[in-house]
C-alpha cells in the first residue's frame, strides 16, 4: 500500500489504526477522560460491547485472545476505570495472552496533580505488563499502537497496556501508517537455539529409556500441536499435559495421559518421578506441576523448549535449554528424531494407570446424589463431537472440568492458570464466544466465582451473546474449604456461602434459567440449553462437601499424592 | 558473590524505574546502581552491582534483557574491565591530626577538596578495595560525611563493549539472536 498521509485527531487516529491491525470488536466502558476516543468511534467500523465493569473488559479481551490467538482489546477511563483493570492485566500477564488495554488519562498539563481520576496507570501496571505507555501528544498515537499489538503478541505474548492523555485524543496530527511502523532497537523475540545445544537435545533424546513430554501452553501459542503429536509419536514418548496445555494433544492419543500437578493423575505425576528424560515444551515449571523442587523427578535428564531465557533454570535446573520458538525447534529436531522401542516404559506406566482408574467416581453406581465430575463428564459426552469451549473460573470445579472434560482439541478450553482469577469464567466466555461465534461456549464458574463477575449477565443481553453457563454449585468456596478440611481441623471460616436464587436471578436478567438437583436431569437439561436460541443459565446443585482427588498437598513431592478414597466404600458412606 | 552488570538503554523517560522496578518484582538486591549518558545521545549506559550467585546473575541478565527498552546487557564481572567508584569523605581533622590525615591521603592518592578549621574533604577515585582501604584509615579520625557515587565498569582493552560477545542472548551473523546458557 502507497504510503498516504492525512491530518486526524489522536482518537481517528487510534481507531484507524486497530482497524488496520485487524481489530473488529473492542470491550470497554467509558468515561470523562476517554470520551473524545469514544466520540470519534462513530467514524470507526469498530463494534463497541459494553461491559459492566472494567475488569470484566479486561478478561473479555483475553478469552477472545484465547479463543483465537489474536488480540484482545479492552477500553477504559483513567482512574477508577484504569484500576479496576489490574486484576485482568494480571492475569493475562500470568498466562502469555496478547491484549492491548487503552486507558484514558488526564490532560498532559494536568498529570502529577492529582487531578479528578488521575491515577499513575503506567507506574501501578508496570510488573503485570508485558510492556506499556503513556502517550500525551497525538503524533506519538500510530507508532505506540503498532509497537503495542507487535509487542503483545510476539515472543512470550502478553498484556500491553496504551494510556492516552485527553488532549493527546483531541489535538490533531498527522497520520502515516507506514511510516509508524515499529522499529525496536531492544526488542528481539525472536531467539533461537545454538546449534551445539540441539546436539546436546538428540544425544539426550537418543539414549532415553524413559522419556516423558512435558506439554504445556507454549504449544498452543505457538501452535505447535502436529509438531509435538508427530515427536511424540516418533520416538513414542508418552505425553503429560499441564492445565493450560489440555487440548494441544487430543485427549484421546494413546500416548496422551492426562494432567500432570497437583490435581493431576497419580500415574502421571509417578510417570514424572521415574522418567529419565523430561522433554518440557512450553511450560514453565510452575510450583502446581513440580510439587517440592528438591524431590522433582529426581533420576531425570530435563530439556527445556522455551521462547522466554528469563524461564531457563527459574524453578527447575535443566541440562538443556532451547530457547525460541518451539514449532521451529521442533521442525529442526523432528528429522533426527527416530523410532525407539520403549514397550517396557509404556507397561510400567499401563501399570501406574491400572491403580487409579478403579478408583475413578465415574464408575460409580447413580446413588441419587449430583457430583460435580457427573455434571462436567454428562456435558463432555453431549458435546464432545461439536466445536465447543468450555471456559473455567478457578477452584474445585476448574479442576474436575481438567480432570472429566476430555479436550480434544485446541483452545476448546479456556481458564485463569497462573494467577487462579475468581471471577474470569464469565467474561472470558463472552470473549470467546465473541471471537469464535461459530463455537458452543459453555461458561462454567462455581458459585463464589460467579457472584464476582455476574454482572456481565447484563452485557450477555444487551449483545445477545449465546453462551450457556454451567454453575457448580456447592455452597462453599469449596477448594479453600477442601483446603481447611485437610489442613486446618475441618475449621470451615469464611467458607459457606449463600447465594442468590441463580434460577430467579438469570430470569431477572430475561435469561431462560434451569436448577438441576439430580443425575438423571444432567443430560436433558443440557440438550434443553443446547436447542434454546439465546443464553442459558443452569444452576447445578452439586455434592456440598465433595473433595478434588487426587491431590499434592503444598509443599510435598510429587508422588507423594493424597488418594482417591476406594469408591465401593464411599458408596456404602453414602447409603 | 557481587556481579557487575553493564546495561545499555534507550534514552527515554521511565527506562531507570522500569529497570529498578524489575530487580525489586524478581527480589533481586541491588548493592549499588550508576547511570549516565554515553557517546551516543539517545543511549544510556547503567553499571549495576548486583548481589547474587551465578545462577541468579543470569537469571537477572535475561530478565533484564526483556525489557523493551534495553539495547544489551553484559555481566562482566569474570571478565578484564576496570571499575571506578568516586568517594567525598569529610574526616575530622583538628590542627594537630592535620598532617596525619594528608599523609594517608597522598599514600592513597586523594585529593583534598576542601579544607575547614576542624575538618578535610578528601576525593577518592578508584575500585571498591582502595576506597573501603582509606575509609579504614581515616576511621580513628572520625568520618564526619561519607558519599560514594558506585561503581561505573567498561571492559580492558581496544574492543569496544558494543562489540564484544555478550553474555545475554547473542547476536549472530544472518540476523538471528541465538542463546545458550
Amino acid at each position: 500500500m502507497a504510503s498516504e498521509k492525512k491530518t486526524l485527531t489522536g482518537s481517528r487516529i487510534l481507531w484507524e489504526c486497530l482497524e488496520r491491525e485487524g481489530v473488529h470488536t473492542i470491550f470497554g466502558y467509558p468515561g470523562g477522560a476517554i470520551l473524545p476516543a469514544y466520540d470519534a468511534l462513530k467514524h470507526s467500523k469498530i463494534h463497541h460491547i459494553l461491559v459492566r465493569h472494567e475488569q470484566g473488559a479486561t478478561h473479555m479481551a483475553d478469552g477472545y485472545a484465547r479463543a483465537t490467538g489474536g488480540v484482545g482489546v479492552a477500553v477504559a477511563t483513567s482512574g477508577p476505570g484504569a484500576t479496576n483493570m489490574v486484576t485482568g492485566i494480571a492475569t493475562a500477564m500470568m498466562d502469555s495472552s496478547p491484549i492491548v488495554c487503552i486507558t484514558g488519562q488526564v490532560g498532559s498539563k494536568l498529570l502529577g496533580s492529582d487531578a479528578f481520576q488521575e491515577t499513575d496507570i503506567t507506574g501501578v501496571t508496570l510488573p503485570i505488563t508485558k510492556h506499556n505507555y503513556l502517550i500525551t501528544r497525538a503524533d506519538e498515537v500510530a507508532h505506540v499502537v503498532r509497537e503495542a499489538f507487535y509487542v503483545a503478541k510476539s515472543g512470550r505474548p502478553g498484556p500491553v497496556l496504551i494510556d492516552i492523555t485527553k488532549d493527546a485524543q483531541q489535538s490533531n496530527a498527522e497520520f502515516d501508517w507506514d511510516a509508524a511502523a515499529p522499529k525496536m532497537r531492544g526488542y528481539r523475540p525472536d531467539l533461537s537455539p545454538a546449534k551445539a545445544e540441539y546436539v546436546k537435545a538428540l544425544e539426550l533424546i537418543k539414549n532415553a529409556k524413559r522419556p516423558l513430554i512435558l506439554a504445556g501452553h507454549g504449544i498452543l501459542v505457538s501452535g505447535a500441536e502436529m509438531e509435538v503429536q508427530m515427536f511424540a509419536e516418533r520416538a513414542s514418548v508418552p505425553v503429560a499435559m499441564t492445565l493450560l496445555g489440555l487440548g494441544a494433544l487430543p485427549a484421546s492419543h494413546q500416548l496422551n495421559l492426562g494432567m500432570m500437578g497437583m490435581h493431576g493423575e497419580a500415574w502421571v505425576n509417578t510417570a514424572i518421578q521415574e522418567a529419565d528424560l523430561l522433554l518440557a515444551f512450553g511450560m514453565r515449571f510452575d510450583d502446581r506441576v513440580t510439587g517440592n523442587v528438591k524431590t522433582y523427578a529426581p533420576n531425570s535428564k530435563k530439556i527445556h523448549i522455551e521462547i522466554d531465557p528469563a524461564e531457563i533454570n527459574k524453578n527447575i535446573k535443566v541440562d538443556v535449554p532451547l530457547v525460541g520458538d518451539l514449532r521451529k525447534i521442533l521442525q529442526e529436531l523432528l528429522p533426527h528424531v527416530g523410532a525407539v522401542d520403549r514397550r517396557e516404559w509404556t507397561a510400567r506406566i499401563n501399570e501406574l494407570k491400572g491403580d487409579s482408574a478403579v478408583r475413578d467416581i465415574q464408575n460409580l453406581p447413580d446413588s441419587g446424589h449430583l457430583y460435580a465430575a457427573h455434571v462436567i463428564n454428562d456435558l463432555w459426552r453431549e458435546t464432545r463431537h461439536s466445536d465447543s469451549i468450555v471456559v473455567t473460573d478457578v477452584g474445585q470445579h476448574q479442576m474436575w472440568e481438567a480432570q472429566y472434560y476430555k479436550h480434544e482439541t485446541p483452545r476448546s478450553l479456556i481458564t485463569s492458570g497462573g494467577l487462579g482469577t475468581m471471577g474470569f469464567a464469565l467474561p472470558a466466555g463472552i470473549g470467546a464466544k465473541v471471537a469464535r461465534p461459530e463455537a458452543e461456549v459453555w461458561v462454567m464458574p462455581g458459585d463464589g466465582g460467579f457472584q464476582m463477575t455476574m454482572c456481565e449477565l447484563a452485557t450477555i443481553v444487551q449483545e445477545k451473546i449465546k453462551v450457556n453457563i454451567a454453575i457448580i454449585n456447592n455452597g462453599f468456596l469449596g477448594m479453600v474449604r477442601q483446603w481447611q478440611e485437610f489442613f486446618y481441623d475441618k475449621n470451615y471460616e469464611a467458607t459457606p456461602l449463600i447465594s442468590p436464587d441463580f434460577v430467579k436471578l438469570g430470569e431477572a436478567y430475561g435469561i431462560k434459567s434451569y436448577a438441576v438437583k439430580r443425575r438423571s436431569e444432567v443430560i436433558p437439561t443440557v440438550q434443553a440449553a443446547r436447542e434454546h436460541k439465546g443464553p442459558v443459565l443452569i444452576d447445578f446443585q452439586v455434592e456440598k462437601e465433595d473433595t478434588v482427588y487426587p491431590m499434592v498437598a503444598a509443599g510435598a513431592s510429587l508422588h507423594e499424592m493424597i488418594r482417591r478414597p476406594n469408591p465401593l466404600m464411599e458408596t456404602g458412606d453414602d447409603e | 558473590m557481587l556481579h557487575t552488570l553493564v546495561v545499555y538503554v534507550e534514552n527515554k523517560p521511565g527506562v531507570l524505574n522500569r529497570v529498578v522496578s524489575l530487580f525489586r518484582r524478581r527480589s533481586f538486591n541491588i548493592d549499588s546502581l550508576t547511570v549516565g549518558r554515553t557517546e551516543k545521545p539517545d543511549v544510556s549506559r547503567m553499571t549495576i552491582v548486583v548481589e547474587a550467585d551465578e545462577d541468579q546473575a543470569r537469571r537477572v541478565v535475561a530478565n533484564v534483557y526483556k525489557l523493551i527498552n534495553v539495547l544489551r546487557i553484559d555481566d562482566v564481572t569474570n571478565e578484564a574491565a576496570v571499575t571506578r567508584d568516586l568517594a567525598l569523605i569529610k574526616v575530622g581533622a583538628p590542627h594537630e591530626q592535620r598532617s596525619h590525615v594528608l599523609e594517608l591521603a597522598n599514600v592513597f592518592r586523594a585529593r583534598v577538596v576542601d579544607v575547614a578549621p576542624e575538618s578535610l574533604t578528601v576525593e577518592i577515585t578508584g575500585d571498591e578495595d582502595k576506597i573501603d582501604g582509606l575509609l579504614e584509615v581515616l576511621k580513628p579520625y572520625g568520618l564526619l560525611e561519607v558519599v560514594r557515587t558506585g561503581i561505573v565498569a567498561m571492559r580492558r582493552g581496544a574492543k569496544l563493549s558494543t562489540e564484544a560477545k555478550p553474555t545475554g542472548p547473542d547476536v549472530i551473523e544472518d540476523g538471528n539472536v541465538s542463546y545458550s546458557v
